[in-house]
């Protein structure tokens, strides 16, 4: 064998496939929506993925950093990301406009446990700009929805206009097949007509829940998950059918680089959606 | 396996004629110290050394290099860095590091920049004596048994040398008739007895066995603080490891139109940025945090991972850390010692 071209012949994990931005568009002060397609086509429609599962995404000249898939699978060819302005990365994606070139590589980490999912009931719980993954494994189950059992969103935002999605979420309710409860901490508009509190206060309008039938989907800001949790554990869901994501700082998304260990794992291997038994294990979490 | 008698006289005779396939990287002196570094001088080449400052991972994953040419076409995969080597008097525990690094560079995804650099780097191992930093024997990485081309077994007057790959095997025919291939039972009796003495010239033993435990146990011990207050955060103990992969990419443009890189460099979870994401959250803000991270790698991780720590033994943190932070007094210091170093003074001396 000729070991001497042999690494140069193999696929590069580390090149970004040439993507073009299709449509964006904000979706509050500093949270955008990115629809975006390989350029190749054929890669385009065969880029298979899982809810939850993340891609590493490159602007040419200033860096690569991972973001959520937001869009769902079962509407394949486009991938769609809501990114909020942060970094260095984000920064330059907000100032990109449609049709601009970036880079993007992946799927990568382990998504959601949709097939573990299949016949349960799902209760979804959002809070605040943090919504970006669940939206994917939300449109997965309206998309297959006799798949699934009963499927209730909870989604609590600070005001009115830092509701992401909120048509979508608006329309939801309109829909007899699922339960959506939606709250803002305070409305600054006059307008609003569903709940004002935080996202727990929306628990009491569940629906008698079965909780060893009961997967349980959690995104939000650090302060909320405690309180949800609680609210969780209240309704006896066990602790390893309640799935949370978490971020970290990655370069490489395929467990080189190092920088989101926690502990034993690798965030993008591993992770980045745990169970809330994984986390109670998490050393560095505690 | 083959085990051939080298002359010693005949050893740098059989490197000349092996310099026509690829440039040889030894270990050579540099203050008082011994850096790899490429031989023009084969006289330069020392073969009794102790560890080198920076072990041979730079050779497959250099501190810096360029992984992409990029403009606005897309792009370009770079691998001009990496040529064909061979690498002599590379020591066990060294050969241990790299097969350590192959597990987390070549499992699931390969990294091509690794492997490529690996499969051109022939490893001509050389047998080491311990200082009294080098603690192999405890990590059971003092015995190389795989990952070597050729090893040779320094015994004064001979080599005896073990051929470990076709392509070691290739080398050797090169200089067939610098090879004997009869071992007479003096000679046997000499590796023995080189081997029995080496095994009692250890001076430093770590129970590694109760490491993974202890790190669980003790994971909120007072200690770590006391170790974390004392590091200056300057990640030579990560520079220095051979078991150490982490890295940072960042992207370099130039002005005049000139393709842009893709930048990849050497990282240490010893650094403050290092798990800050965007938006300014750092996980781990607390230098004892992030000390816990890095000996959990070493002494629990991989253990459960794969059986083994990742900790090879070569005593470079021991011999590197300004205050004295080390596997060594980390893991005294795990065992309920009271450990008398530098960064437990210190500590007291803060406190006061």
């Amino acid at each position: 064998m000729n070991a001497e071209h042999k690494s140069l012949e193999r696929k590069n994990p580390f090149t970004p496939e040439p993507a073009r931005i299709v449509r964006t568009y904000p979706l509050t002060d500093d949270v955008k929506f990115f629809q975006v397609r390989l350029v190749d086509m054929d890669k385009a429609l065969l880029f298979k993925y899982r809810p939850g599962q993340f891609a590493m995404i490159s602007v040419l000249g200033t860096g690569e950093a991972p973001f959520c898939i937001s869009s769902t699978p079962s509407r394949p060819g486009l991938l769609e990301f809501c990114i909020r302005k942060a970094g260095t990365v984000t920064g330059a994606l907000f100032k990109l406009k449609e049709n601009s070139l970036i880079g993007l590589r992946g799927p990568y980490g382990n998504g959601f446990p949709v097939d573990d999912m299949k016949n349960k009931d799902i209760i979804i719980v959002l809070g605040g700009l943090v919504v970006a993954p669940l939206r994917s494994v939300l449109l997965y189950c309206l998309d297959n929805r006799d798949q699934f059992g009963k499927v209730s969103v909870l989604y609590g935002a600070k005001r009115p206009a830092e509701m992401i999605f909120r048509e979508e979420y608006f329309s939801l309710k309109e829909r007899g097949d699922l339960e959506c409860h939606l709250t803002v901490d305070q409305d600054d508009t006059g307008t609003w007509k569903e709940n004002i509190g935080v996202v727990t206060t929306l628990f009491p309008r569940l629906k008698k829940v079965d909780p060893d039938a009961t997967y349980s989907l959690v995104c939000g800001p650090p302060v909320m998950y405690k309180f949800v949790i609680k609210e969780l554990l209240k309704l006896n869901i066990p602790k390893n059918q309640i799935l949370m994501t978490l971020e970290r700082r990655m370069k490489c998304g395929v467990g080189k680089c190092g920088h989101c260990a926690i502990d034993y794992i690798y965030t993008c291997l591993d992770g980045p959606v745990f169970t809330y038994w994984d986390v109670l294990h998490m050393r560095e979490l505690i | 396996m083959r085990i051939l008698k080298l002359k010693k006289a005949d050893l740098y005779r059989f490197l000349e004629v092996i310099y026509k396939e690829a440039d040889i990287w030894a270990p050579q002196k540099k203050g008082d110290k011994f850096v790899f570094d490429r031989v023009d001088d084969f006289s330069k080449i020392e073969l009794q050394t102790t560890r080198t400052i920076i072990p041979p991972k730079k050779i497959m994953v250099p501190p810096m290099f360029n992984m992409f040419d990029f403009n606005e076409a897309g792009y370009k995969e770079d691998f001009s860095h990496i040529s064909k080597k061979i690498l002599f008097g590379i020591h066990p525990c060294d050969i241990h590091g790299l097969l350590t690094l192959d597990k987390l560079f070549i499992q699931e995804y390969p990294d091509p920049y690794y492997m490529g650099a690996r499969e051109k780097t022939l490893i001509l191992g050389l047998s080491c004596w311990p200082d009294e930093h080098c603690f192999c024997k405890s990590t059971r990485t003092n015995i190389i048994e795989e990952g070597y081309d050729l090893f040779f077994t320094d015994l004064d007057e001979f080599f005896l040398v073990w051929i470990g790959s076709s392509q070691g095997d290739d080398l050797v025919k090169l200089a067939p008739d610098k090879f004997d291939e009869n071992l007479s039972d003096k000679d046997i009796q000499a590796y023995i007895r080189w081997q029995n003495d080496k095994e009692k010239a250890f001076k430093t033993e770590i129970d590694f066995v109760t490491m993974p435990d202890l790190m669980e146990l003790k994971y909120k011990a007072p200690f770590w603080q006391e170790a974390g207050d004392a590091c200056l955060a300057c990640g030579s103990c990560s520079m220095v490891c051979p078991t150490c992969n982490c890295y940072n990419v960042a992207d370099k443009t130039f002005l005049g139109g000139k393709p842009g890189k893709r930048i990849r460099t050497w990282d240490s979870c010893t650094l403050p940025e290092y798990s800050e994401v965007a938006g300014g959250e750092n996980f781990r803000e607390d230098k004892s945090d992030r000390l816990k991270l890095w000996y959990t790698h070493k002494l629990q991780a991989y253990v459960s991972k794969y059986g083994k720590p990742s900790c090879v033994g070569c005593g470079r943190c021991i011999a590197t850390c300004p205050v004295g932070i080390n596997v060594k007094t980390i893991a005294r210091a795990l065992e309920g010692e009271e450990v008398d170093a530098f960064w437990k003074k210190m500590s007291r001396e803060v406190t006061k």
